[in-house]
C-alpha cells in the first residue's frame, strides 16, 4: 500500500465520533486540532453561517438551539412516520415542506440538510483530523453502524461517506469492530459476546472466534435504545420537578431544555463513580432548578431502559443456540456501560464478569483501524484475521394477503443471496412489481419496506410464461442488490429502485457537488474573513506605531511609501478579495519592517530610562517580536 | 470433485458456475456429512473468497468474489444444518418440498382455514385426544379457570412428543446411513425407497413441531 493510501477507520457515533488508523501493530486515535479523541456528533452554523462540527458547535445547543444539532444518527434512513417519537424528545426542526415517504430534512439555522448530509459534514471533520495529522490526503475509510441497522439506515450511512468525499470501503457492525480490537492482543479461541449501549443504539452479537476468524453466530439489538433514552427519561422528570416546585413550564424554551439536558449528562456520568449527585440549572427568570439525586434513585428511574436490552440479549443466546454459561468472554462497549447498573446486569445475564480493558468510546474506531488494515493488504499481526459477519434482520418479500415470505433468515452469514422466481398474471404483461421487505413479522405492514422494484422489459407472452428469476445478494456490508432475468428470452430485465426512505445516486451525486460548492464557498469566505481581522491588526498597530517617535526617524520616502501601502490596504479589504487583500498585507508588513526595528529599540532604551512601558506603543506580551510583523503568524 | 474456485494456472478466483453445495465442496452427494470437516473447508475457503480479501483487486474480481463467497456462504448455511441438508439433497432429487408447502398454505390463506396436514397414522390416537385437552384448556382459559390436572395432562403428552420427534431424528440418521451406502455400491435401485422414507420422517417430524408449538401457544 501506498504511504499516501491511508484507509481510517471512522465511527460514526450518535453521541460521539472518532478517526482511527493502525499504527505500526496497535491502533490508534488520531486527535482532532483541540488535542481530543471525541469529535462530539454535534453540527452548528454560527453567525456568518459558518459550518462548525464537534466540540465547537456544543456551545450553540445552548446559545441558538435552532442553529445546531446532534443525535442526528437517530434520523438515518428513516421517514416521517418512523420519527414520531424523536420528535417528541429531540428539538429536531423538519423542513416545512416535507411530504411523507421523502427522506427528511432538518433545519439548521435557515438552511435544511437531509441527515446523510449532517452525518457527511461530521465525516468530513473525521477526514480533515485524520489529513491534517498524515499531512496528505485520506480518501477511503471503514466506517461502522449498529449492527442492527436495516439495509436504508445502511445505505444512507454509506452515501454520507460519499458525500464527505470517502470511498467507504465497508461498513462494519460496531461490536464486530470492537471484538476484532478485543482479539488483536488476545488471540484465542472461544465464544465472545459483545454488549454495546451506545447514545443511541444497542447491540448484542455473539461470535465464535477460531484461528483469527471471527465468526458472527448471532446478532440482536434496538437501533433507538442507549444513553439518549436515559438523559430524556432524566429530563422529562426534571421538567416536571420544574412546574411542580418552580411553576414554570420549560418545555417549549430551547435554551433551558438544553440546559437541563447538559445539567443531567453531567449528574448521570458523576453517579458512575459517586453515590450522589447534584443538578443544577439556571432557569429563566432568574430561578434557579438545584435536586440532589443518590444513586439509589438513579438506578430506579433507569431501570426500565436498561431492562430493555436483556429481551434481545436473550435472543441473540437463543439463535445462537447457546446457553449463558457456554459464552467464554463478555466484552462492554458504548459509553453508556460506564454505568455501573448496567455491568450488573450483563453480568448476571451472561454469568460472567465482563471486560473493560479498553475504552469503550474508543474500542469501536479502533477496531474499525483494524478493519481498514486488514481491507488494505494487512500486516503482519492482521494477516490471519478475516470478519464473518451477519445480516441481522430477514430479508422477505411480499406475496398474496400482504403477508411476508422470507428469503434470507436473519443471522445469515454475508454475503447472503437468494433466488425468486415470478411470473405474469395477465397475457402481454410486460411489468412485475416486488416488494422487498425487512424484519421478522408475519405480515408485510409489520415489516420494514426496503423497496419497490419494478421488473420492466419482460417480453409479451401467454400469462404464467415468463419465467423471471430474481437474484436478491446482500453484500458483506449488509446492503441489498437485486438482478432480474426473464429466462426463457434470457433478457436481462430492468429494475427501478425505488428506495423507501433512502436517497437516488442521483440525489447523492448532487448533495456531493453542492457540498463541494459549499466547501469551496464556505472556505473562501473563511479565508477572507481572517485576512480582514489580519488587515486591521496591522493598520491597529501601525497607528500605534506613528505616534511613537520612532515613525520620525523614518525617511520621508519610507513614510510615503507605508502610508500609500496602508491607504491600499484599507482600500482592499472591505472587498471579497481574499488575494487581493493578502497582497496588501505582505506588501504593508514588508515597508514597516524597519519600524518595528526601530520601535523595538526605542523601547528598550525608554525601559532603560525607567519610563513606563504603556508610552512606548508596545503592548505587553509583544516584546520579543516586532508588533507589526507578528500579525503574519496569527 | 471440487468446482473451480480458482485459476489453476494463477490461484486467482474464478466467476461462480452453476453448482450443487455438495460439489461446490467438493464432498459427494451424501448425507452422512462430518461436520467439522465441513466447517474446516467453509473457515480455508472463506479465507480466500471472501470480498475482504479483494478490496483492493479489480472490479472484476471484486465481483466473482462476491458471487463466490456468498454461494460459499449459502452452501455451508445448508450443509451445516442435518434437517436442510437432507431437504436440500432431497429437492436435488426431484422432490418439490417448497411446492407442495408453499400449495398447501396458499391455499390455506385463500380459504381462511387453518393448513390442514395428514395426521400421521401412528400418531392418529394421540393426537385425537391431545387436542381435546387442548380445547379443554382454551375454553377453560376464557372462562379463567385453571385446571392442574389437565395441565399436567397435556404436559405429559408435550414431553411424549418430544421424545417421538427425537427419536425421528434418529430415524432420518439412520435412513442417511443406508443413503449413503447405497450411493457408494450404486445401488441405485435402492435410493428410491431411501427417498420417500425420508420424506416420510420429515413430514412426521414437521407435524410434531407444528403441535408442539401450538401446545406450547395454548399453555401460555
Amino acid at each position: 500500500m501506498a504511504k499516501s493510501d491511508h484507509i481510517v477507520g471512522i465511527d460514526l457515533g450518535t453521541t460521539n465520533s472518532l478517526v482511527a488508523y493502525m499504527q505500526g501493530d496497535a491502533p490508534a486515535v488520531i486527535p482532532g486540532e483541540d488535542g481530543l479523541n471525541l469529535v462530539p456528533s454535534v453540527v452548528a452554523l454560527d453567525e456568518n453561517n459558518q459550518i462548525i462540527v464537534g466540540n465547537g458547535a456544543r456551545k450553540y445547543l445552548i446559545e441558538t438551539s435552532d442553529r445546531a444539532v446532534y443525535s442526528v444518527k437517530r434520523l438515518m434512513g428513516r421517514g416521517l412516520e418512523d420519527i414520531q417519537e424523536e420528535m417528541k424528545l429531540f428539538p429536531f426542526r423538519l423542513a416545512d415542506d416535507l411530504l411523507a415517504g421523502e427522506v427528511l430534512r432538518i433545519k439548521i439555522g435557515e438552511r435544511t440538510y437531509t441527515p446523510p448530509e449532517i452525518s457527511a459534514l461530521i465525516l468530513r471533520q473525521l477526514k480533515r483530523n485524520a489529513e491534517r495529522f498524515f499531512g496528505g490526503p485520506v480518501n477511503k475509510a471503514v466506517i461502522t453502524v449498529p449492527a442492527y441497522f436495516n439495509d436504508a439506515q445502511r445505505q444512507a450511512t454509506k452515501d454520507a461517506g460519499r458525500i464527505a468525499g470517502l470511498d467507504v470501503l465497508r461498513l462494519v457492525n460496531e461490536p464486530t469492530a470492537a471484538s476484532l480490537a478485543y482479539g488483536l492482543d488476545k488471540r484465542k479461541n472461544g465464544i465472545v459476546a459483545v454488549y454495546d449501549l451506545g447514545g443511541g443504539t444497542f447491540d448484542i452479537s455473539i461470535l465464535k472466534l477460531h484461528d483469527g476468524i471471527f465468526e458472527v453466530v448471532a446478532t440482536n439489538g434496538d437501533t433507538h435504545l442507549g444513553g439518549d433514552d436515559i438523559d430524556n427519561l432524566l429530563i422529562a422528570i426534571a421538567i416536571d420537578d420544574i412546574r411542580g416546585d418552580l411553576g414554570i413550564d420549560v418545555r417549549r424554551n430551547g435554551e433551558a431544555v438544553q440546559r437541563i439536558r447538559k445539567a443531567v449528562i453531567e449528574a448521570k456520568i458523576a453517579l458512575s463513580s459517586q453515590p450522589t449527585a447534584k443538578l443544577e440549572v439556571d432557569l429563566p427568570g432568574d430561578k434557579k432548578y438545584r435536586r440532589e439525586i443518590s444513586r439509589d434513585d438513579f438506578e430506579r428511574m433507569i431501570q426500565p431502559v436498561i431492562e430493555r436490552t436483556i429481551a434481545p440479549a436473550k435472543q441473540a443466546l437463543k439463535d445462537a443456540g447457546l446457553k449463558p454459561a457456554q459464552i467464554d468472554e463478555v466484552v462492554l462497549v458504548g459509553g453508556s456501560t460506564r454505568i455501573p447498573k448496567v455491568r450488573q446486569l450483563v453480568q448476571d445475564l451472561f454469568e460472567r464478569v465482563p471486560h473493560t480493558d479498553l475504552n469503550p468510546d474508543e474500542v469501536v474506531a479502533l477496531g474499525a483501524a483494524v478493519q481498514a488494515n486488514i481491507l488494505g493488504g494487512g500486516s503482519e499481526v492482521t494477516k490471519e484475521m478475516l470478519l464473518l459477519d451477519v445480516t441481522p434482520l430477514s430479508l422477505g418479500i411480499e406475496v398474496a394477503g400482504g403477508v411476508t415470505d422470507k428469503i434470507i433468515l436473519r443471522n445469515s452469514t454475508i454475503p447472503a443471496s437468494a433466488t425468486q422466481y415470478y411470473t405474469t398474471q395477465v397475457d402481454g404483461q410486460t411489468n412485475v412489481a416486488i416488494h422487498v421487505l425487512q424484519g421478522e413479522r408475519e405480515l408485510a405492514r409489520d415489516c420494514r419496506s426496503l423497496a419497490r422494484f419494478d421488473l420492466k422489459g419482460v417480453p409479451p407472452m401467454t400469462a404464467g410464461m415468463p419465467r423471471i428469476e430474481v437474484k436478491f445478494l446482500i453484500d458483506a456490508n449488509g446492503i441489498l442488490h437485486v438482478s432480474a432475468r426473464e429466462q426463457r428470452s434470457g433478457k436481462q430485465a430492468e429494475i427501478d429502485v425505488q428506495p423507501s426512505y433512502g436517497l437516488t445516486d442521483e440525489q447523492v451525486e448532487n448533495m456531493l457537488l453542492e457540498s463541494f460548492d459549499y466547501a469551496e464557498e464556505d472556505f473562501r469566505q473563511r479565508q477572507v474573513i481572517e485576512a480582514r481581522r489580519e488587515a486591521d491588526t496591522i493598520l491597529a498597530a501601525l497607528a500605534k506605531g506613528k505616534k511613537n517617535d520612532a515613525w520620525q526617524e523614518l525617511s520621508s520616502d519610507e513614510r510615503r511609501r507605508v502610508e500609500t501601502l496602508e491607504k491600499a490596504l484599507i482600500a482592499v479589504k472591505e472587498g471579497d478579495n481574499y488575494q487581493a487583500i493578502r497582497e496588501a498585507i505582505d506588501a504593508l508588513n514588508q515597508a514597516t519592517m524597519r519600524l518595528a526595528e526601530l520601535m523595538m529599540d526605542t523601547a528598550v532604551s525608554t525601559a532603560l530610562k525607567g519610563k513606563a512601558m504603556d508610552d512606548t506603543g508596545i503592548e505587553e506580551g509583544q516584546q520579543a517580536g516586532h508588533p507589526v510583523a507578528k500579525a503574519e503568524f496569527k | 470433485m471440487r468446482a473451480q474456485h480458482f485459476c489453476s494456472a494463477c490461484g486467482k478466483v474464478q466467476p461462480a458456475v452453476p453448482v450443487d453445495y455438495f460439489t461446490f465442496f467438493g464432498f459427494p452427494r451424501k448425507l452422512d456429512l462430518d461436520t467439522g470437516v465441513l466447517e474446516k473447508e467453509f473457515y480455508a475457503l472463506s479465507r480466500r473468497l471472501h470480498p475482504d480479501v479483494f478490496a483492493q483487486a479489480e472490479s472484476i474480481e471484486r465481483a466473482w468474489s462476491l458471487e463466490q463467497s456468498s454461494m460459499l456462504n449459502d452452501a455451508y448455511r445448508t450443509l451445516k444444518d442435518p434437517i436442510k441438508r437432507t431437504e436440500y439433497l432431497l429437492r436435488l432429487e426431484g422432490v418439490e418440498l417448497e411446492e407442495q408447502s408453499k400449495q398447501a398454505t396458499e391455499k390455506a390463506r385463500a380459504t381462511g382455514e387453518l393448513k390442514k396436514q395428514v395426521v400421521p397414522p401412528d400418531l392418529l390416537e394421540e393426537v385425537f385426544e391431545l387436542n381435546m385437552h387442548l380445547e379443554e384448556l382454551r375454553g377453560q382459559k376464557k372462562a379463567g379457570e385453571d385446571d392442574p390436572a389437565l395441565l399436567e395432562e397435556i404436559g405429559k403428552a408435550k414431553l411424549s412428543l418430544e421424545e417421538k420427534y427425537d427419536a425421528l431424528f434418529d430415524e432420518l440418521k439412520a435412513e442417511w446411513k443406508k443413503w449413503d451406502a447405497a450411493v457408494d455400491s450404486g445401488r441405485e435401485e435402492d435410493l428410491m425407497g431411501i427417498r420417500d422414507r425420508m420424506l416420510d420422517v420429515l413430514n412426521r417430524r414437521n407435524y410434531i413441531r407444528n403441535l408442539v408449538r401450538d401446545v406450547n401457544e395454548a399453555m401460555e
